[in-house]
């Protein structure tokens, strides 16, 4: 009974540890990110979108779209396309690839079902997040608008931004915090700047255009003004706060 | 990676600051605007529309003394219609076809750029917008693939997306909107497609439309008989300039466009109610309370697009509350805008399609004037003896300015019209010395080709006072100020001040594209400012 358990255990361990499950390492997944940035993001764009009929961050392909296969597509290229052959990369650089591909790719649910209704609830009351954020016209302008975030976002992206806010802020979501000569202090987001002056919208939502040569003191942070919420939330909560989060959609016609 | 970039700046005199933003917008704000011109708050800066400014810095002394203060350059190559709208230091104007742009209004940076990408498109002049309306913090924007939208002015992002019209049976909206109290007001572009012109009002909140009024009656309206058959059904009688709003009254105006097909008249026999008209509305439900058309069964594409004037001045000795209207039909009217009454009716550049009025202000037609097979030459052409562009009303020199081209006419064919859905419907041709393309290009007309001038007319009898002339025609429109300051230009691409008393030259600039919209004026940190487009850039001037 042991030796079959054994037995089993070592027939069903992949290669590398990161396929176990579909699931790949962070070092897997920041290697085939810096391969895709420098390699395939030429043509096929940050997001895997830009040549027509391929989405490759939604695992949309023409053919095999199986780990199998994006390996031999990648490795081969595909004949009579501008997609080139890559002989020079290694084994594991190409799994990296497609480990990151399927990390950007998994549009996953949580394993744990996410209630909309209650995200929504968290979202506009305990959780607080329209003291900074702003959904359909309701909460503030100062940090990003969600409108249509599920749009914009997948799943574990969002899930990555509750959890771990300063693993990627976008430039356009910079907070801003400038001395004026009068020692008055004006704090909010970055919209703009230049060398002679800089716009802002600050924390009472007004727009302001400020020149630095009248400015003691700025200071355009990269770390995101958020709070992490790991440990925060329970799984559950989590899975409500990203559905719900998934769920906006944009301001449809009507 | 992450870390704090810190710049210092060890400067010491005072913080000042140059643009902040910006309470809402109430509807009192508009209705009161002129009381508070530093603020341009809708199209024409007033509901009254005379695109007056009570600003009076820059004065016919030291006119002399403007300089170019920033540019914006769009990344658009299609025309440049839009007025923008200026609140508190904030510019908001709309880059062709539909993305809007909010700038710091002192230096033209910019705070947020809200892009759209339009569905499919029909469009008969160019994929053009021409401006924005404000409440709240909310600007409204129709877009040519007839949409309206709703964007937050703070941030750039649509708070809602309303479907006006079909985009591919020809609808599409390039006007600015007009607010009245809670509802934002649009028509329906589409006049060569053969559209059923619409006005619409839509609840500033949700964008549900809560009101339409048809610019063409269906079967059982008073005004479908004026249709012949079926005609009706594409009439077309569009709306593509902005409106206006008296609150006393509580009416709104709106001028409409030509019948389609435009230069066949064969099968839509009768008046074809209500194109080429003006007509005022209850903005609470978009009942029609009057009508005044301007050119019944036109076959000259006279569209009445054109910014209804409210004036109140005496008349014949009595105060009076009155329209003032410089046709494209090359004719100027004044109408009492409580009842539509007719009041005069007096050509302001050459006109031969028609010989006077009757007594109820219905023009006569001259006999044989209208499109031939053959061709016929007819005064004004095509583009009429003014158009879209905005004139402008100066309580201080009780004087209406108008962008006229003088002398102008075109060879009118009459052919065939079928209509096919989303096709141009338009029954002929036009031909004209002066060509449709706006950018500067070698002009190489006589005088008597046709020319453009602005004009200044005496509202009480049509009488030309002076004017002031080009050698090229204009499509720009023109801003008054409290200091007898006029501003406009033209297809040459000068920017220029006149004095609205003379029509003396006072100042000009090449901006080196054609002028194609109306100057506004703003104020921010007690300086006055004036802007305009050229070409495809935002150019705005202050005084030295």
């Amino acid at each position: 009974m042991v030796l079959v358990g054994v037995a089993a255990v070592l027939l069903s361990m992949p290669t590398t540890a990161a396929w176990a499950h579909d699931k790949y390492s962070d070092l897997d997944i920041t290697e085939g990110q810096r391969l895709f940035n420098g390699f395939c993001a030429w043509c096929h764009g940050p997001e895997g979108d830009w040549v027509p009929q391929i989405d490759l961050g939604r695992g949309k392909v023409k053919g095999d779209s199986s780990n199998e296969g994006l390996i031999a597509t990648i490795r081969r290229g595909v004949p009579g396309t501008a997609m080139p052959e890559h002989p020079d990369f290694t084994d594991p650089e190409i799994r990296a690839i497609v480990a990151y591909l399927r990390s950007i790719g998994a549009d996953r649910e949580s394993e744990i079902p996410g209630d909309v209704d209650e995200g929504r609830k968290f979202f506009e009351g305990k959780g607080g997040c329209l003291n900074c954020h702003r959904v359909m016209g309701k909460g503030s302008r100062v940090g990003p608008d969600l409108t249509d975030m599920g749009v914009l976002r997948r799943y574990v992206e969002i899930e990555r931004s509750i959890l771990e806010p300063d693993a990627e802020v976008l430039p356009e979501y910079r907070s801003v915090r400038v001395v004026t000569g009068t020692g008055e202090v004006i704090s909010g987001r970055i919209l703009n700047r230049d060398t002679f002056s800089l716009q802002m919208i600050d924390t009472r939502e007004r727009l302001r255009s400020l020149r630095l040569a009248e400015l003691r003191q700025v200071e355009i942070g990269e770390k995101s003004p958020m709070p992490s919420w790991k440990e925060k939330l329970s799984p559950q909560e989590l899975a409500n706060l990203v559905s719900y989060i998934v769920s906006l959609r944009g301001v449809p016609a009507q | 990676m992450r870390t704090a970039i810190a710049l210092l700046f060890l400067l010491s005199y005072g913080f000042s600051r140059v643009a902040t933003g910006q309470g809402p917008v109430s509807f009192d704000d508009i209705l009161n605007a002129s009381a508070h011109p530093h603020n341009w708050l809708t199209y024409s800066g007033t509901t009254f529309s005379q695109r007056f400014t009570k600003l009076g810095q820059i004065t016919r002394q030291n006119a002399k003394d403007l300089e170019l203060k920033w540019v914006y350059q769009t990344r658009s190559l299609h025309k440049f219609e839009a007025t923008p709208l200026v609140v508190d230091g904030v510019f908001y104007t709309v880059q062709p076809p539909n993305d809007i742009v909010a700038l710091d209004a002192t230096t033209g940076r910019v705070f947020w750029t809200f892009s759209y990408n339009n569905g499919p498109v029909r469009v008969c002049c160019g994929t053009v917008n021409r401006g924005l309306a404000i409440l709240g913090d909310t600007l409204f924007m129709g877009t040519v693939d007839a949409h309206l939208f709703a964007i937050d002015a703070k941030n750039g992002r649509p708070i809602w997306k309303t479907k006006v019209g079909r985009a591919e049976s020809g609808y599409s909206l390039t006007h600015a909107p007009l607010v009245v109290k809670d509802k934002v007001i649009v028509g329906t572009g589409g006049g060569e497609f053969g559209i059923r012109g619409f006005i619409a009002g839509y609840d500033v909140r949700t964008g549900k439309e809560v009101w339409k009024f048809h610019t063409v009656p269906g079967p059982g309206e008073p005004g479908n008989e004026t249709w012949a058959g079926e005609s009706w059904k594409t009439g077309g009688a569009p709306v593509w300039v902005t409106g206006s709003y008296d609150p006393e009254l509580n009416l709104t105006y709106w001028g409409t466009g030509n019948p389609s097909p435009d230069w066949n008249g064969d099968s839509r026999a009768g008046d074809n109610l209500y194109s080429d008209s003006i007509v005022a509305l209850d903005p609470d439900t978009g009942a029609l309370k009057w009508f005044y058309q301007f050119t019944p069964h036109d076959e000259f594409d006279y569209d009445s697009a054109q910014v209804p004037v409210l004036a109140d001045i005496l008349w014949k000795g009595q105060p009076r509350k009155l329209m003032l209207w410089a046709n494209r039909n090359g004719v100027f009217y004044v109408l009492d805008r409580r009842t539509g009454e007719f009041l005069l009716g007096k050509p302001f550049v050459k006109v031969t399609w028609m010989s006077g009025f009757d007594a109820k202000g219905r023009p006569q037609r001259v006999p044989g004037m209208a499109p031939a097979r053959e061709g016929i030459r007819i005064f004004p052409g095509n583009a009429g003896g003014t158009s879209w562009y905005s004139p402008s009303f100066s309580p201080s020199t009780n004087l209406l300015y108008v962008s006229a081209w003088m002398d102008y006419s075109s060879i009118f064919s009459k052919g065939s019209a079928e209509y096919r859905e989303g096709a141009g419907f338009m029954g002929g041709a036009v031909k004209s010395v002066i060509p449709y393309d706006r950018s500067p290009i070698q002009n190489y007309r006589h005088h008597d080709e046709g020319y453009g001038a602005v004009i200044a007319l005496d509202p009480h009898t049509g009488e030309q006072k002076w004017k002031f002339r080009m050698a090229d025609v204009t499509d720009a429109g023109i801003l008054t100020t409290a200091a007898d300051v006029l501003f406009s230009g033209g297809r040459e691409g000068h920017f220029y001040a006149l004095d609205a008393r003379s029509g003396k030259l006072l100042w000009k600039t090449s901006l080196g594209g054609a002028v194609t919209s109306g100057p506004v004026s703003f104020e921010v940190d007690g300086k006055q400012y004036v802007s305009v487009n050229a070409g495809n850039s935002v150019f705005v001037f202050g005084l030295r």
